[in-house]
């Protein structure tokens, strides 16, 4: 094996000099080492190299100069700026906010239909009472309010408890089944009937939006003893209680017989959270306004 | 794997592999249910498998010592890229699944193991240790060899750390299909597997040292530098990161020490720094070995690998807290990652102008060899993405960029960019090596490969940028009111042709890859047995 000190025994090297190969592109030398026929170049360091090096250094040092940047110890070197990110976040969303008080402290006061009435103000915040129904509401009741299995429709005119501002508003702040104050709604568990009544029930209940279902048959007179009392006579609702109507397909479950069947077995007990944490009362009472002109949004 | 070994090596194997069968034993025991003891049946059966297989082979003719001892060790490293391989298809098509479950979400099976949140990072995962790990280790094992001009320190760590390494990437993954993560990026495998990965690393580390003291080179080689790093400081993220607390010593779940924004930053000092150190320092230490020895040209500056490496190593560290702008961290800790971040350009730079530069005098190479090819767009992107990492770093920048797919973009430009080229590169340069071959048995196949590569990427990366600065623009929007102008759901149908792009340029990518896979296949299977003209002579060997 030869002796890789050597420099005349070198890969590359002259063996007469022991200088190094020179590399016929670039015209430079070789640094003399080599790795299994790998070789590197002995280029000067580029001075481009070491400008933008400086450079960034530079940038560096001003940016440590200026902003909060090494720590001391318990504290740290707060930088000739003074800045601090929690009073500037502040400071941002104050900024912002105040331009939005400017018509959102209107809805404070919750005078429906003075706000409704005035024209300039309602094209300043329906747009924006829009975006927070889709940041907020959409998530359940869909982008347009349509509703889905489980989740009841804003857009049509059934509601539970009232589709006027007022209204929905409380809804808003109060949830449903979310808290201790919240509106209550529950469908007790009917699964102590016997199964051929609830197959009964279901039969009636299932014909009640079309009108067919026979007033003497023994699922109306089931009807009656157990689910007029929440549901109304025949079924019609309107008493406001969380208990809807069964005459005009608006059951946010759905009101096939298998459907009707699950909910005797089960019961129901949907929730609405409480969103009086979460959105200030101006925002609420946006939000009112807002769902109560979906059902002319309808086409 | 048994036919490189002698009679004693092959006994010594028997008997870690009972070892590895008694330990999942008594793993799957302990836990008797749930993902701990299905990993440790995966453990029991890998063992036994070992046993059987070697013992099967335990009286072969045994290879003679002297002429084993006079050739490079490479049957790890041909394990290691069948294995980059298969990671490599697993890894890409659950991201090219994903992205697409990002377009049809309604496409989700009712299943929990195939949900998004479970997927994700078996994406990740597979990718990053899969097929990035793999890629690493098995080209460290060639590249140490070839320029030290010695054999591997011995002929069993090699395989304990290929095997061991890919069982730990085999818990975490089928952990993540059971529900079984601690919720760490990149770092999400459970307390057993991240303690038996600590294991196999130090004998890897151990290997890699003994085989550098024996080298027959006077000087270490720039590859080896980089590889040196990136089995170091791994192992030291790694450690610090996992550090936890399992709720049993009988179940997967563990808890981790940190908490609060300490745990964000270390979680983040660590998720930097497997980019800077395993998808970068190792990769460097590939392109240093594959780009000379393809291209024939020296490397354009000793002088500059010197600067890069130091740079890289010594400002990468700081910039984790970079990822945490505008978070609860403080604000000083910030400074310092933007600071850093806009320092490690130049170093960076220095190692892709190096590459590049390095190609001076043979451009007509990469313009009719596409292997060549692949590691100079890699070169390019890794440039690309560099600069672009460095760019997102300074605060008010990334006060648009964060949380938005520009992130997502920016990752991948650099992992199908930079890290996934440079292992195709070093691929289709080792494949027909190890088979014994002049050239690749498709040809024509390795150009296919590297324009579907080189258009998946520009499709992908180009789509991401757009979502991403689409995103961070509609969030910040407000309306002449102080109202924010778009819902988040408006940001979200936004994203649709984007999302659809992505998944597009992903299946190419993918469709690339596969086309490799199948290449390498038919390239092994007609492994030739003779001597290597481009290796040197092994320098003479110590006694075994």
């Amino acid at each position: 094996m030869a002796d890789t000190t050597d420099p005349h025994a070198l890969p590359g090297a002259d063996p007469h000099t022991g200088n190094r190969r020179i590399d016929p592109v670039t015209g430079y030398d070789t640094t003399g080492h080599d790795w299994g026929g790998i070789q590197e170049l002995n280029t000067p360091f580029p001075r481009l190299a070491a400008i933008a090096l400086l450079l960034t250094f530079l940038y560096s040092v001003v940016a440590w100069v200026l902003l909060p940047a090494w720590p001391t110890g318990r504290d740290y070197t707060r930088g000739l700026l003074g800045l601090d990110q929690g009073r500037m976040a502040r400071d941002g969303y104050q900024a912002v906010d105040a331009v939005r008080q400017g018509w959102l402290s209107r809805f404070a006061q919750p005078d429906f239909a003075a706000l409704a009435a005035d024209d300039l103000l309602m094209a300043q915040a329906m747009p924006a009472a829009a975006r927070l129904f889709a940041d907020n509401c959409a998530a359940c009741h869909g982008t347009s309010g349509k509703g889905g299995p489980g989740f009841p429709a804003l857009n049509d005119a059934d509601w539970l408890w009232g589709g006027d501002p007022e209204t929905l508003a409380e809804t808003i702040t109060l949830g449903i089944n979310a808290t201790d104050d919240s509106r209550l709604a529950e469908m007790p568990v009917f699964d102590w009937l016997a199964p051929a009544d609830r197959q009964a029930l279901a039969a009636y209940v299932s014909a009640l939006p079309s009108g067919t279902a026979p007033g003497d048959s023994p699922g109306a007179a089931l009807f009656a003893e157990n689910c007029a009392a929440c549901h109304g006579d025949g079924g019609t609702g309107g008493l406001l209680a969380g208990a809807p109507s069964l005459t005009d397909r608006s059951a946010i479950y759905g009101q096939d017989e298998a459907t009707i069947l699950t909910t005797l077995r089960h019961g129901r007990r949907g929730v609405m959270p409480a969103w009086s944490q979460r959105l200030s009362p101006a925002q609420i009472n946006l939000l009112a306004l807002y769902v109560s002109t979906l059902p002319q949004a309808k086409p | 794997m048994q036919a490189s070994l002698t009679t004693v090596e092959r006994r010594i194997g028997i008997g870690l592999a009972v070892l590895l069968a008694l330990g999942g034993l008594t793993i799957a025991a302990a836990a008797r249910h749930g993902v701990m003891a299905v990993h440790g049946a995966m453990a029991l059966a890998l063992g036994l498998g070992l046993v059987f297989r070697l013992g099967g082979a335990l009286y072969d003719v045994a290879p003679a010592g002297l002429d084993r001892a006079s050739r490079y060790d490479d049957g790890p490293t041909r394990f290691g890229i069948w294995m980059t391989l298969t990671w490599a298809m697993i890894g890409m098509v659950a991201g090219v699944w994903v992205a697409a479950l990002l377009y049809w979400p309604e496409a989700t099976p009712p299943w929990p193991a195939t949900s998004f949140g479970r997927l994700r990072p078996v994406h990740t995962t597979g990718i990053i240790f899969g097929f990035g790990g793999n890629a690493l280790i098995a080209t460290s094992f060639w590249v140490v060899q070839r320029t030290s001009r010695a054999r591997l320190a011995d002929a069993v760590s090699p395989w304990v750390i290929l095997i061991g390494y890919n069982l730990f990437c085999a818990w975490a993954v089928t952990g993540y299909l059971m529900g079984a993560t601690q919720s760490k990026e990149y770092a999400e495998a459970e307390w057993y597997a991240d303690l038996w990965l600590v294991v196999v690393w130090v004998i890897y580390f151990a290997l890699y040292l003994r085989t550098l003291a024996r080298r027959a080179e006077p000087h270490i080689y720039v590859a080896n530098w980089y590889y040196m790093a990136f089995i170091l400081v791994v192992a030291m993220l790694h450690i610090v990161n996992n550090i936890a607390l399992p709720v049993s010593w009988a179940g997967a779940k563990s808890y981790t020490v940190w908490s609060g924004v300490q745990d964000a930053m270390i979680q983040w000092w660590y998720g930097h720094n497997a980019v800077a150190f395993f998808l970068t320092a190792g990769f460097l230490g590939m392109l240093y070995y594959f780009l000379p020895v393809r291209s024939g040209r020296p490397i354009w500056s000793y002088r500059l690998s010197i600067l890069s490496f130091w740079g890289i190593v010594f400002f990468y560290i700081w910039v984790g807290s970079h990822h945490l702008h505008y978070t609860a961290l403080p604000y000083w800790v910030q400074t310092l990652g933007m600071t850093f971040s806009v320092m490690l350009l130049v170093p960076s730079w220095a190692s892709a102008g190096n590459a590049i530069a390095t190609l001076n005098g043979a451009w007509a190479k990469v313009r009719d060899d596409a292997t060549l090819r692949f590691m100079f767009v890699a070169a390019v992107f890794y440039g690309l993405s560099t600069f672009e990492g460095s760019f997102l770093a300074i605060r008010p920048v990334n006060s648009l960029s964060h949380y938005t797919d520009w992130t997502v973009g920016h990752v991948h430009s650099g992992t199908l960019g930079w890290v996934a080229m440079i292992i195709f590169g070093a691929i289709y340069t080792l494949v027909p090596q190890l088979a014994g071959r002049e050239a690749m048995a498709w040809p024509r196949a390795i150009e296919w490969h590297f324009w579907l590569a080189v258009l998946g990427t520009l499709v992908y990366v180009v789509a991401m940028w757009n979502a991403g600065i689409t995103q961070g623009l509609m969030w910040r929007a407000y309306d002449a009111n102080g109202a924010l102008s778009y819902s988040f759901l408006q940001s979200v149908q936004a994203m649709a042709p984007y999302y659809l792009l992505r998944a597009i340029g992903g299946a190419m990518f993918l469709t690339g890859a596969v086309l490799c896979t199948l290449n390498c296949r038919a390239t092994l299977r007609q492994t030739r047995a003779r001597d290597l003209a481009h290796d040197r002579p092994l320098a003479a060997q110590p006694a075994e």
